[in-house]
């Protein structure tokens, strides 16, 4: 190690591998990951979100975990995202190419994708 | 891309728990269900909460696992890790809140709302259960190492011992010698050579601080070892580690390895010309090396005995030269106060006693394990609160902190604001950190004869004071055990140990006998009771218990007898009023006082006194 700049580096490499477990988490995205879910599709969406997250540069803000079966078996690949104090949002259909623009809108600038929500869904 | 962690504690008491084989199970597990690129298994140290071992936890949820077998990690990856369903049954309780639900994302507390970490503050174990200790990227994330970088590139050594003086940080062994004065002192001896030693020869009874930093946090003690250098003007440190904590040794030497690798330790450090270098040295296990000359003696490479101090070893200290000695928890402390002040630091705390301090949690209570709290904190807090009370609904009596050279704390003294100075006031001392905790059922003499017979054991031996007074003392004990002892001998113990307190020549003699002087002064009515009436209160010494059958309550029907291994219960001529069969009694000549007769006596006929 000659110099501070060489330890910062590592530190800046390493940060995204251990914020994981700090547990601060402003909003949350929840996938659900029932046989549902993953029959229809969640898991490339689930990828998505933890990809794009990361990406974006969100990680310390925005956990990605997973859930059961929500109920709503007709809707799935089911993604719920929870912010304290806020309303839960439920975006149903989901895909990746969906998940995208989530992260681009919702979790990134708070406006939340209505069109992808279960109160604007027509089957 | 990696989705979850999954950390599993890797300490010393879940390892033993049987940790190492849920690693492997979840290896396997990730690979079979094919998760190997999205879930990332950690090894870390300890978490604190030892009694609910082996522990595992799923971030970034947070879900804390307690008392995980091996056989429980295939359903863990299935239903968790593969279907986002926690596993329930496995979920430490007390993280769950009252009114969970299975589907509720936030059914679980956050891990430090919950009643045991939720008064912690962290600075000692920051990193104990977070990283992984065999990895010292994880460490440098965690902003390690940036506070050598600060001290070596913009603080003189000066600075450095004032900032440390500033914090108020006192030494965390169990004297609390003003940590700053230490460093100050050696660093103005002139000396071609000095030495940084780290103190890691925990040997207190049910201590087991030290242990988990150096497993949890090998990277910290290095870090502070280098600062401590750099501030005294030492190139050469040792780390001082008892032999009997294997994966402590291996992980701290894992983490010099590293650090050398990366320049850390070594020549010419962040590019200054700073040089520093560690060596781990192994004790045998004798008590008395923890005692800082004899310590350095058993480096040297003798028989680890104490020598007499002045001088004191910042004057003439390893291989005489001039050598800073601090414990493992007081260096865990000093990375964090150069990076955020010492006005952090001394923020917390008491008035005279600043930062936290790392307790062992033993004996009767519930929560066994690893609490680090405000220095300040009342014992009623520790006890109540964090420990989670004392098992089976039974009473707190006292609490015993210091081990064999400390003394106890009674029922009477809970409100106690634990720090160095009020523990001292109270006869009693802080001690490295162990705190055993005992209710109605201890002997308060049994529980000073046990501490007095590791001394005795442990003594060295060089000086007649602790060789010999010790082990009289421990026979005048056994005289009160045994209801052989007169009022006479009580005040003969109590003249004993001030001399030996006075006249011993380390600390392991003039504290050996605090035990006795504390039981004495908070239980003096147990000795009394032991003396004058040969019983003992709370029924432990068996030279003074009786077991005796009621005659009127008994049946006859045998059970005791088929149950005595010493066959001492036979039949008498009686027969009780309304009972067909002759009553039973005991012979106490026979008696060993096993106390089986009284397990399977459904009339509770049989009685002990």
């Amino acid at each position: 190690m000659k110099s501070l700049a060489e330890l910062q580096a590592i530190k800046d490499r390493m940060k995204d591998r251990v914020v994981l477990r700090e547990g601060v988490d402003e909003k949350r995205v929840v996938v659900g990951m029932a046989t549902c879910g993953i029959a229809a599709g969640a898991r490339p969406v689930l990828n998505a979100f933890v990809q794009g997250v990361n990406e974006a540069g969100l990680a310390s803000k925005v956990s990605v975990t997973q859930t059961g079966c929500i109920g709503i078996c007709q809707y799935e690949p089911v993604v719920e995202i929870f912010e304290a104090g806020k309303e839960k949002v439920t975006y149903v259909k989901m895909t990746a190419e969906k998940a995208a623009k989530v992260i681009e809108e919702h979790l990134k600038n708070g406006k939340v994708v209505a069109e992808y929500t279960i109160a604007n869904y027509k089957a | 891309m990696i989705r979850t962690h999954v950390l599993v504690c890797g300490g010393t008491g879940c390892t033993s728990s049987g940790s190492k084989s849920i690693q492997a199970a979840f290896n396997e597990n990730i690979e079979k269900f094919g998760l190997a690129e999205e879930v990332k298994l950690v090894q870390t140290g300890c978490f604190g909460l030892c009694a609910e071992g082996p522990v595992v936890i799923v971030y970034p949820d947070g879900t804390f696992y307690s008392r995980v077998a091996a056989e429980d990690v295939a359903e863990i990856v299935e239903e968790h890790l593969l279907k986002g369903r926690p596993v329930k049954r496995l979920e430490y309780k007390g993280a769950l809140a009252e009114d969970a639900h299975e589907e509720d994302v936030y059914a679980n507390i956050s891990l430090n709302d919950t009643a045991f970490y939720k008064s912690q503050t962290r600075v000692a174990l920051r990193n104990c259960g977070v990283i992984n200790p065999e990895e010292i990227d994880e460490y440098i994330a965690m902003d390690g190492y940036q506070a050598l970088g600060k001290v070596l590139t913009e603080m003189t050594p000066d600075d450095v011992i004032q900032c440390i003086l500033d914090s108020g940080l006192r030494g965390r062994g169990g004297g609390g010698f003003p940590t700053g004065r230490k460093w100050a002192l050696t660093a103005v001896n002139k000396a071609p050579q000095k030495y940084v030693v780290c103190n890691a020869d925990e040997g207190d009874p049910g201590a087991f601080m030290d242990r988990s930093v150096l497993e949890g946090d090998p990277h910290a003690i290095i870090e502070a070892m280098a600062i401590a250098g750099y501030a005294i003007g030492a190139s050469q440190g040792y780390v001082y580690v008892r032999a009997e904590y294997p994966i402590a040794v291996a992980r701290l030497q894992m983490a010099i390895d590293q650090a050398r690798e990366y320049g850390l330790l070594g020549n010419n450090i962040f590019g200054t010309d700073f040089s520093f270098d560690l060596g781990i040295r192994l004790g045998a296990g004798a008590f008395v090396c923890g005692e800082e000359t004899a310590l350095m003696t058993s480096i040297e490479g003798n028989r680890g005995e104490p020598r007499p101090r002045p001088p004191y070893p910042a004057v003439k200290g390893l291989f005489e030269s001039p050598t800073l000695e601090n414990n493992v928890e007081t260096f865990a402390n000093v990375p964090q106060i150069i990076l955020k002040g010492a006005d952090w630091f001394a923020s917390m705390g008491s008035e005279k006693s600043k930062g936290t301090k790392v307790f062992a949690l033993g004996g009767k209570i519930k929560n066994t394990g690893l609490v680090e709290i405000p220095m300040g904190t009342t014992l009623r807090h520790i006890i109540e609160e964090i420990g989670g009370g004392i098992p089976n609904g039974k009473k707190f009596k006292a609490a015993q902190t210091g081990g064999p050279s400390g003394g106890c704390i009674p029922a009477s003294l809970i409100d106690t604001e634990v720090d160095y100075d009020n523990l001292v006031a109270i006869g009693c001392m802080m001690g490295s950190g162990g705190l055993i905790v005992m209710d109605e059922d201890t002997c308060m003499v049994d529980m000073a004869k046990f501490f007095l017979e590791f001394t005795v054991d442990e003594s060295c031996g060089k000086c007649t004071p602790c060789r010999v007074g010790t082990k009289r003392l421990l026979e005048m004990l056994n005289k009160v055990t045994s209801g052989k002892a007169t009022l006479e001998d009580l005040d003969a113990i109590e003249q004993l140990c001030y001399y030996i307190k006075e006249n011993s020549l380390c600390g392991l003699g003039q504290t050996a006998p605090n035990p006795v002087l504390s039981t004495i002064k908070f239980f003096r009515d147990e000795y009394l009771a032991h003396i004058v009436d040969k019983k003992c209160p709370a029924g432990v010494c068996k030279d003074l218990l009786k077991y005796e059958i009621i005659k009127d309550k008994c049946i006859g029907c045998g059970m005791c007898a088929r149950q005595c291994p010493a066959n001492a219960i036979s039949k008498t001529d009686y027969i009780a009023p309304g009972k067909k069969l002759p009553a039973l009694a005991i012979d106490t000549d026979k008696c060993v006082k096993c106390g089986a007769c009284v397990g399977v006596c459904k009339f509770k006929a049989i009685v002990k006194n």
